[in-house]
């Protein structure tokens, strides 16, 4: 026998345990193993005493859908520990917990300073529709780390971004301009889609709130549209003065300060009782279970991912009919050490390339694939390929496209889990397609 | 709420609503290295129907200034000095894990002014494991995940909260890490080995007390807590299955059903 004293370890569960089950007793629902989908609108109150005390929020439980249901809580409280969270809220798409975020952190005659990098929706959101709610947004390129101190302000009350940019693989250095919004009194949110939280945990690098669009690759199979914030619980909302919502009694729940009451659930707490309450994007128990099914699985369909688009990286850049690769695992990718340290699992399964003969080229490449699936999503376990200059960020001018990093010859391609060798004998019909029209031009 | 004790700032939650003279007084004590907000799924109730809950946070703790105190003695008049600084007479006391130690301390000393005391995973004594007290009061964060382990029964490390969306766990942990980990978690879990009076203290308690023990409480098992409750005349015991150390979280509804009946059986509210 040895001596030898045996280190303490703490036996909390690990990610792999947690995808599969966190968030659900099956002994408090009927010992139903699978989470069941609890389809329905409303719940008994055991008495009116019991009512008053869910509304007063005296005690946890469920009232009406549209604020919380069982199934939805455990998706939540699955990607609350995944991403080693205190809480979360989900909804019924990415962009809607955006919105919810902002909205829960923001009123008129605020300001957020944004990544010019983001999902063309998402641009549009900040700059066209937000203005509209009297919230001004400064954009600032993802790796001008000193442009987001700068572009802080008095009534600045946040940083967003997208940890890696879409659709151009641009990386914010997180821990970095966490330390500028935190030195401002602000917190970081971050939209972590393309990670997950297999992938990166960004909590673990300084963000405040961690958005998801679960539609991509934590559910995984393109069947269902969810998004969730979550909350890291570290942010001092009482520090200085720039929350009121969150640190003076709230009129909408008898005088209830959420950060006196609910500290590190503060924010999570206030979107969902004000939020939900008020705005409704819930999600639907259907495709709560629809993501909670893609997330069982969630580590061993990233790996897939992320090894068969290092394979792509490969094929691509030593391919006649490509310009440019862009993949944070490329070593002359400016990123590239970055990324290392934020994203030691995997450097992701999104990447951007150049194809030769430009906006032609692209639009046959496009037309020609067969197994590509050409559509306005990612993160799908199928591969996906879409051309975002005429797609998904075409309701951009000029001078915002270029502003976003985006050229005209750009393909954007989320790898699936199909096998390698399949997804590359697709690509060549499409660069053989792509081909003929320079040819033509050529004589 | 913000008040003054011995100079130093107090916090306390009053679970929502504003403090009101008239009503009687409940002030709710946390566990080591913990905040008021552990309370969140009892105090709202009582503070809704007719009390004054305080959730207060220790010296050095959450929101509350000054350094921690250093022994349960110490803690336990501090309690006391609680109730006269918000110019009340009496109080009711509810305690968890290092909380109960100080409650049952203070109602031994000062029987007078305690109505009724509710231990939460209680014991008589809180011995701590030696490389958890060092790791502690080292200032290493493994010290609040061995904590956050080993409170939580096999049901609680699973999830599954009341409140949903909230991962109590991770909550947990935040909640302790809060502030400087040596200094909040290294000396309460000092103060805990240190003290030695829990028995004694417990044998002079004549107000009614109430004890909620868990199963799968690996901190104070509930045969601790029934030693602990033995001798306190006429104790009740209340024991909450598939349940560990944090109950207050795991099975909030549970706690808060038994606490009401408890304390509006023997401290009524103020009716409105």
């Amino acid at each position: 026998m040895s001596d030898k004293k045996k280190e303490l370890k703490p036996n909390t569960y690990k990610f792999d345990t947690l995808s599969l089950h966190a968030g659900y007793q099956p002994h408090k629902n009927a010992g139903s193993r699978q989470v069941p989908i609890y389809q329905t609108t409303s719940y008994l109150f055991d008495d009116v005493d019991h009512a008053a005390a869910l509304f007063n929020l005296e005690r946890g439980g469920h009232i009406y859908s549209r604020i919380s249901n069982p199934t939805v809580g455990v998706l939540e409280e699955r990607v609350a520990s995944l991403e080693g969270g205190t809480a979360a809220l989900a909804t019924s798409s990415g962009m809607s917990a955006i919105f919810l975020t902002v909205m829960t952190l923001c009123e008129a005659g605020d300001h957020l300073v944004v990544s010019s990098q983001l999902y063309g929706g998402t641009v549009n959101l900040f700059r066209l529709t937000l203005p509209k709610f009297g919230i001004k947004c400064t954009f600032v390129k993802p790796r001008d780390t000193e442009g987001f101190k700068k572009a802080i302000q008095k009534n600045t009350k946040g940083i967003f971004g997208e940890l890696v940019g879409n659709p151009g693989n641009e990386i914010m250095n997180m821990p970095e301009i966490a330390k500028i919004a935190h030195d401002a009194g602000i917190p970081l949110m971050v939209d972590a889609t393309y990670q997950t939280p297999y992938l990166c945990k960004p909590f673990e690098h300084g963000a405040d709130i961690v958005i998801h669009s679960l539609t991509k690759w934590m559910a995984g199979h393109g069947s269902s549209m969810a998004g969730i914030l979550v909350e890291g619980g570290k942010f001092d909302w009482m520090q200085n003065d720039k929350f009121p919502t969150m640190t003076k009694p709230y009129e909408g729940y008898h005088g209830l300060s959420f950060a006196e009451e609910f500290g590190p659930t503060a924010f999570t707490m206030k979107a969902r009782a004000e939020g939900m309450r008020d705005f409704g994007p819930c999600l639907s128990p259907q495709n709560a279970w629809n993501v909670l099914q893609g997330i069982e699985t969630l580590s061993v369909r990233m790996k897939k991912h992320c090894s068969n688009a290092e394979e792509m990286v490969k094929y691509l850049s030593n391919h006649e009919s490509v310009a440019w690769v862009s993949h944070p695992s490329v070593p002359d990718h400016p990123d590239h050490k970055l990324a290392k340290k934020l994203l030691p699992n995997g450097r992701g399964s999104m990447i951007a390339f150049g194809i030769k003969g430009g906006k032609d080229a692209g639009v046959a490449f496009i037309n020609n694939v067969k197994l590509a699936s050409h559509l306005a999503n990612v993160g799908d376990t199928r591969t996906l390929v879409i051309h975002p200059a005429s797609g998904t960020h075409s309701q951009m001018d000029e001078a915002t496209l270029k502003f976003a990093g985006l050229s005209h010859d750009m393909i954007r391609l989320s790898v699936g889990i199909e096998d390698i060798d399949d997804i590359k004998n697709d690509f060549e019909i499409g660069f053989r397609a792509a081909r003929k029209p320079r040819l033509v031009s050529n004589q | 709420m913000k008040f003054k004790v011995n100079n130093n700032e107090v916090f306390a939650s009053t679970g929502g609503r504003p403090f009101d003279k008239k009503k009687p007084l409940i002030i709710f004590v946390h566990g080591s290295g913990l905040t008021h907000m552990t309370w969140v799924l009892q105090t709202r109730y009582f503070a809704f129907h007719g009390y004054n809950a305080l959730a207060v946070d220790l010296p050095g703790h959450g929101l509350s200034s000054g350094e921690s105190l250093k022994s349960i003695e110490e803690m336990a008049d501090w309690v006391k000095d609680v109730i006269d600084a918000v110019g009340h007479k009496k109080a009711s006391l509810v305690g968890h894990s290092q909380g109960c130690l100080v409650t049952v301390e203070c109602t031994s000393r000062y029987p007078d002014k305690i109505k009724t005391l509710s231990l939460m995973g209680g014991a008589g004594a809180i011995p701590m494991n030696p490389e958890l007290l060092s790791l502690a009061e080292n200032n290493d964060p493994k010290a609040v995940d061995l904590m956050m382990d080993w409170a939580h029964g096999p049901a609680g490390h699973f999830g599954g909260h009341p409140v949903p969306g909230l991962y109590h766990i991770n909550t947990g942990t935040m909640l302790a890490k809060s502030r400087t980990i040596q200094n909040t978690l290294g000396v309460d879990f000092r103060a805990c080995d240190n003290y030695k009076n829990g028995f004694d203290a417990a044998k002079k308690i004549k107000c009614p007390t109430l004890s909620i023990l868990a199963t799968d409480d690996k901190m104070c098992p509930v045969k601790e807590g029934k030693k602990l409750a033995s001798l306190i005349d006429g104790s009740q015991v209340d024991i909450i299955d598939n349940c560990g150390h944090m109950m207050l979280l795991e099975e909030a509804d549970r706690v808060l059903t038994v606490l009401k009946k408890f304390i509006t059986t023997n401290y009524p509210p103020l009716s409105s």
